[in-house]
């Protein structure tokens, strides 16, 4: 492990009071990890932070939930702090169920429910797949937010959990996706065709960085991949920001993005354009 | 009660024409009129009309004294005249262009004086600007009558003023009016004034068969003031060239006979709250009467409710810098209820409740009048959506549950001040502030010493020992201090309010009450989120008592994590929980002065930041000196987990335990929606829905960046409308205290997607 990522370890080992890590409280600091150990798979998972209200992640008002772990090094990652598992916080799955519970009659009146973000879900197949199994037990919607990298790991019963996957297609340019994520497009490609093939509800989500996705090519061709899938609800086209660059600094990895733009107003009108010129609903 | 009248309507005036008849006809029974004769709307707000040239001429006039406000504060005031129904003239603002006419004095702006609430406060208010009272006020009022400040402070013991001076019970009506009592101003628009005074006759005249027990002999007393007041209201109003001594026959006399009402209250009041109580729905009726004969035009309609609203936005009064300091920006919670539901469940929604929102767009947005949504699940959506987007524009309503109040309160309660239901005409409120729970905590911790000054205030209980706080220990300690702090606070109001009915009786107000009214004494709490995260990390985290060297504990050293309240996470919301109902049942053992029933708020009004400065370091990690959260909120920035964490925890406090209303202020970023405007709208309303459904009773809606805020503390003159709804009300964010600015701008904004 490089020197920085040590030391990244250790800052985020001390979690400032009133963060919103703060799932971990019944743990003791000193716990062994052992602690509550149960045999059964996904009796623990590993968990970067929770959120409530958000009203972009799905439909309704959700709960996101924000595991870590990532095969990703996307260049314009705005929360670096998932990558490693052991970002997050080791905690017992059926206190992030309990949790869940406190909120659930809330999220059912907005016709909201949970997210689970990252990270890659998909690291945690065990442990997420418990959470949403419970998530639907209580009434609730069901999303994740994937890269689709690791979509072979989800099995049927996994995705029958599930009421909508978020995909992120970062790229339609097998290089461009290289380029932008350190990792193959192909997986991903693969991901999307068996889910519409089951007909399960997408939101693709395409992340429009100047400089790196923003070339016509790579846009159109996610469009041409993604427009005949019934399944895909909705492309959502979001413009690349500098709200996570502090969180590379603080954990001292370079950052190739620093000089670049956010996205105009006028770049995301053009993508948003060729989605739907390419028969996607856009927005 | 319901009041009898004697004579049958008047068959000379057709004032009653075309409405529906009913119980309303033969008894004073507004309620009953408006259940008969509304007109619910459920329609969009397409109808709703620009402001008039006149309007706009009214307004205009009033600017340049509107922005020297912002920089002088008080105008002028009228040092010589203590102000009654009668004492000044007429005044205008521009006499042909108001169409609704009446000021408090002579002129707007100039403030009035009131000593018989107290002669210090007229002295100090005066004084801040430079004036002196004069010579035949001041003999008046220090000779021959003595005053409802004087009144109290005879009454006082020497524990209640050392409660006063230490803050842990802080901000009590004994220097000045009690306020939060709304008279029934639409009685003197249906009835007319001498219909009033002869119920009011028939009522007293059967006391004069009851033997004269003390009670017996106060109301009769009181029933002569009243009967006095209605005299001089008549008399004011004819200086106006208005005759209200019958009912009003049309729209536009609804509108002046109800304001008169409001304006003979406020003449004779400097109350802390002086609200008007649910009017938009009443005066519908008339106006819907009139554009149905034709008398009048949509635009005409909207003129009635603009300049009435004018009228309201300029009502002043002559406080204290110390005044200023506890609540800021000159408030005076001319609070208007709007909407709600109907027992029978129709919605009182009408053209009007959109009218009267719409001030806030012809008008520009101000804190006065405080608009406060009625909010029901079975509201019409499109009204939902207009509240909301109302909201949007000008951050200047705030929402109670009409689900949580109707099965308390029926369906024609008003509230007054911020959050206080109360059934109109027929129920009144002895007001009490609030006491301080966070220093309360750290009394229990000291054995009642104080943890500033280190004198003994409180009862000589035994301090905590050893070097880390039990929780055990510490909330036995807790619970005998609130029980002593209840008893003292109950102690102090009850003396308070019997100087005020002796020294400073409310006639105007109560006139247009029924005789036998329900009364409740308002008590409240400030604190409460930092007495619960204090006992959250005492019982979760580890905290160490910091003691000087005569073992008084100063500060505290607070590690390892700990649930914070606004996280909607039981362990803490329910220590919350459990406070709000053991104070609620501390203050129960002790017995009212007029037997009023006891409620209770979880409020603070802007007086948070006085609160906090008077309170040292407290378990949670809190500095000396730094404000409470307002209200009910979470402390700022502990509510980490988003809007829908915070307001859910808030939601779990118990109205039951607290009927006086629990203040919520949730300030949201406005943000661009991928989803268009009608549905964001749908789907605020349906988190309001949710919040209120989920028990929560109030919510102050803000929408508005940071960084506006920060600009206008640079730039106020670039920002004389910023209106921004702080703990119950709403004030021009340019006129509070730079401190009080601060304390808005460091608390939690959200993305809640509106």
């Amino acid at each position: 492990m490089p020197a920085s990522e040590t030391k990244s370890a250790s800052a985020v080992a001390e979690i400032p009071e009133g963060s919103r890590h703060d799932l971990r409280h019944d743990l003791s600091p000193d716990a062994p990890e052992t602690e509550n150990y149960s045999d059964e798979a996904g009796a623990f998972g590993y968990v970067h932070s929770y959120e409530t209200g958000s009203r972009l992640d799905g439909p309704g008002v959700r709960l996101t939930l924000f595991v870590s772990g990532c095969p990703l090094r996307c260049q314009y990652c705005h929360n670096p702090d998932t990558w490693h598992l052991k970002h997050g916080v080791r905690i017992p799955v059926e206190q992030v169920i309990t949790r869940l519970g406190h909120f659930a009659p809330a999220l059912r009146a907005m016709q909201g429910g949970l997210t689970i973000s990252g990270g890659e879900v998909l690291v945690q197949t065990a442990f997420t797949g418990r959470i949403l199994r419970a998530a639907k037990s209580l009434g609730l919607h069901t999303a994740i937010e994937t890269s689709g990298f690791l979509g072979a790991r989800a099995t049927d019963e996994y995705l029958q959990q599930l009421d909508l996957v978020i995909l992120d297609i970062k790229s339609g340019d097998p290089e461009t996706y290289r380029r932008a994520t350190q990792r193959d497009l192909e997986p991903t490609l693969r991901f999307a065709a068996r889910l519409a093939a089951m007909n399960k509800p997408v939101w693709v989500r395409f992340t429009l960085v100047p400089g790196l996705t923003d070339d016509p090519a790579n846009v159109a061709a996610v469009a041409k991949f993604v427009a005949p899938l019934k399944n895909v609800e909705v492309v959502e086209v979001l413009p690349f920001h500098q709200l996570g660059a502090f969180k590379w600094k603080a954990l001292g990895v370079e950052y190739t993005l620093n000089d670049t733009p956010p996205a105009s107003p006028e770049l995301v009108a053009r993508v948003i354009g060729q989605f739907r010129d390419a028969g996607c609903k856009a927005r | 009660m319901s009041t009898t009248i004697t004579k049958p309507p008047p068959t000379t005036t057709d004032a009653w024409r075309g409405f529906n008849a009913g119980q309303w006809q033969r008894e004073t029974n507004v309620r009953d009129f408006i259940v008969a004769n509304v007109t619910s709307y459920t329609g969009d707000p397409e109808f709703l009309a620009k402001p008039t040239a006149r309007t706009l001429a009214v307004w205009k006039c009033l600017q340049p004294s509107l922005r020297e406000e912002i920089k002088k504060g008080v105008l002028d005031a009228d040092e010589t005249t203590p102000s009654s129904l009668t004492s000044h003239g007429p005044g205008y603002i521009d006499k042909d262009n108001e169409v609704i006419v009446g000021l408090q004095t002579d002129k707007p702006f100039r403030r009035a004086i009131m000593p018989v609430g107290g002669f210090r406060m007229v002295e100090a208010g005066l004084k801040s600007i430079g004036r002196e009272v004069a010579p035949a006020v001041r003999e008046t009022f220090t000779k021959y009558r003595k005053t409802h400040n004087e009144g109290v402070f005879d009454l006082y013991t020497s524990e209640i003023r050392a409660c006063r001076s230490s803050h842990i019970i802080t901000g009590l009506p004994d220097a000045y009016g009690r306020g939060r009592i709304i008279g029934d101003y639409r009685r003197v628009a249906l009835y007319g004034v001498d219909r009033l005074v002869e119920a009011k006759q028939a009522e007293r005249a059967e006391l004069g068969g009851r033997w004269p027990s003390e009670e017996v002999m106060q109301l009769r007393e009181e029933m002569a003031d009243q009967l006095r007041a209605l005299a001089d209201l008549k008399t004011m109003a004819t200086g106006y060239g208005c005759d209200i001594s019958q009912p009003a026959t049309n729209a536009r006399e609804a509108v002046q006979w109800t304001y008169f009402g409001y304006l003979g209250a406020i003449k004779e009041m400097n109350g802390a709250a002086m609200s008007i109580g649910r009017v938009s729905t009443f005066l519908d009726i008339y106006i819907e009467r009139d554009l149905k004969e034709k008398a009048l035009t949509e635009e005409q309609a909207q003129e009635l409710i603009d300049q009435f609203v004018i009228k309201l936005r300029i009502v002043r009064f002559l406080r204290t810098p110390e005044y200023d300091a506890l609540f800021s920006g000159d408030p005076y919670w001319a609070t208007e209820s709007v909407g709600g539901m109907a027992l029978d469940g129709r919605t009182l929604v009408t053209k009007s409740s959109f009218r009267i929102l719409h001030t806030l767009t012809n008008l520009g947005p101000a804190p006065e009048p405080n608009l406060s949504i009625l909010w029901s699940k079975n509201l019409p959506d499109a009204f939902k959506r207009y509240c909301i987007k109302v909201s949007t524009e000008s951050s200047a309503l705030q929402y109670e549950s009409d689900d949580l109040m109707l099965p308390v309160h029926g369906d024609d309660y008003g509230i007054a001040c911020c959050v206080s239901a109360m059934r109109l005409g027929k129920q009144m409120q002895f007001f009490g502030a609030r006491v301080n729970l966070g220093k309360c905590l750290l009394y229990a911790l000291n054995g009642g010493r104080d943890e500033i000054k280190g004198n003994q205030v409180g009862p000589l209980f035994r301090p905590v020992t050893g070097d880390v706080l039990e929780y055990d220990d510490v909330l036995a300690k807790f619970d005998n201090m609130m029980a002593w702090l209840a008893q003292t606070y109950v102690h102090a109001m009850n003396c308070i309010h019997y100087a005020h009915d002796r020294y400073n009786y409310e006639r105007m107000m109560m006139a247009l009450h029924d005789r036998d009214i329900l009364r409740t004494m308002a008590f409240g709490i400030a604190g409460l989120s930092v007495a619960a995260d204090s006992l959250s990390a005492i019982k979760f985290g580890k905290v160490k008592p910091i003691r000087r060297a005569d073992g008084l504990i100063t500060d505290f050293e607070t590690s390892g994590d700990f649930p914070k309240f606004g996280n909607n996470d039981p362990r803490v919301d329910d220590i919350a929980v459990d406070l709000v109902k053991r104070f609620m049942g501390h203050l129960r053992k002790h017995p009212t002065y007029r037997g009023a029933v006891h409620t209770q708020s979880v409020l603070t009004i802007t007086s948070n930041v006085v609160y906090g400065k008077a309170t040292g370091s407290t378990p949670d990690g809190r500095r000396a000196g730094e404000p409470f959260a307002p209200g009910a909120n979470p402390m700022h920035g502990r509510d980490s987990h988003g809007w829908l964490a915070s307001c859910l925890s808030v939601a779990r406090l118990p109205y039951d335990e607290a009927q006086d209303g629990i203040s919520y202020t949730l300030s949201v970023v406005p943000q661009e929606t991928r989803q268009g405007e009608n549905e964001a709208l749908t789907r605020a309303a349906d988190a309001l829905d949710m919040y209120f459904g989920q028990g929560g009773f109030h919510v102050n809606l803000n929408v508005l960046r940071k960084e506006t805020l920060l600009d206008a503390m640079e730039h106020p003159d670039k920002y004389p409308q910023l209106t921004i709804r702080v703990s119950g009300y709403a004030v021009n964010f340019v006129r509070l205290t730079r401190e009080q600015q601060l304390d808005v701008i460091n608390r939690s904004f959200f993305h809640a997607g509106i």
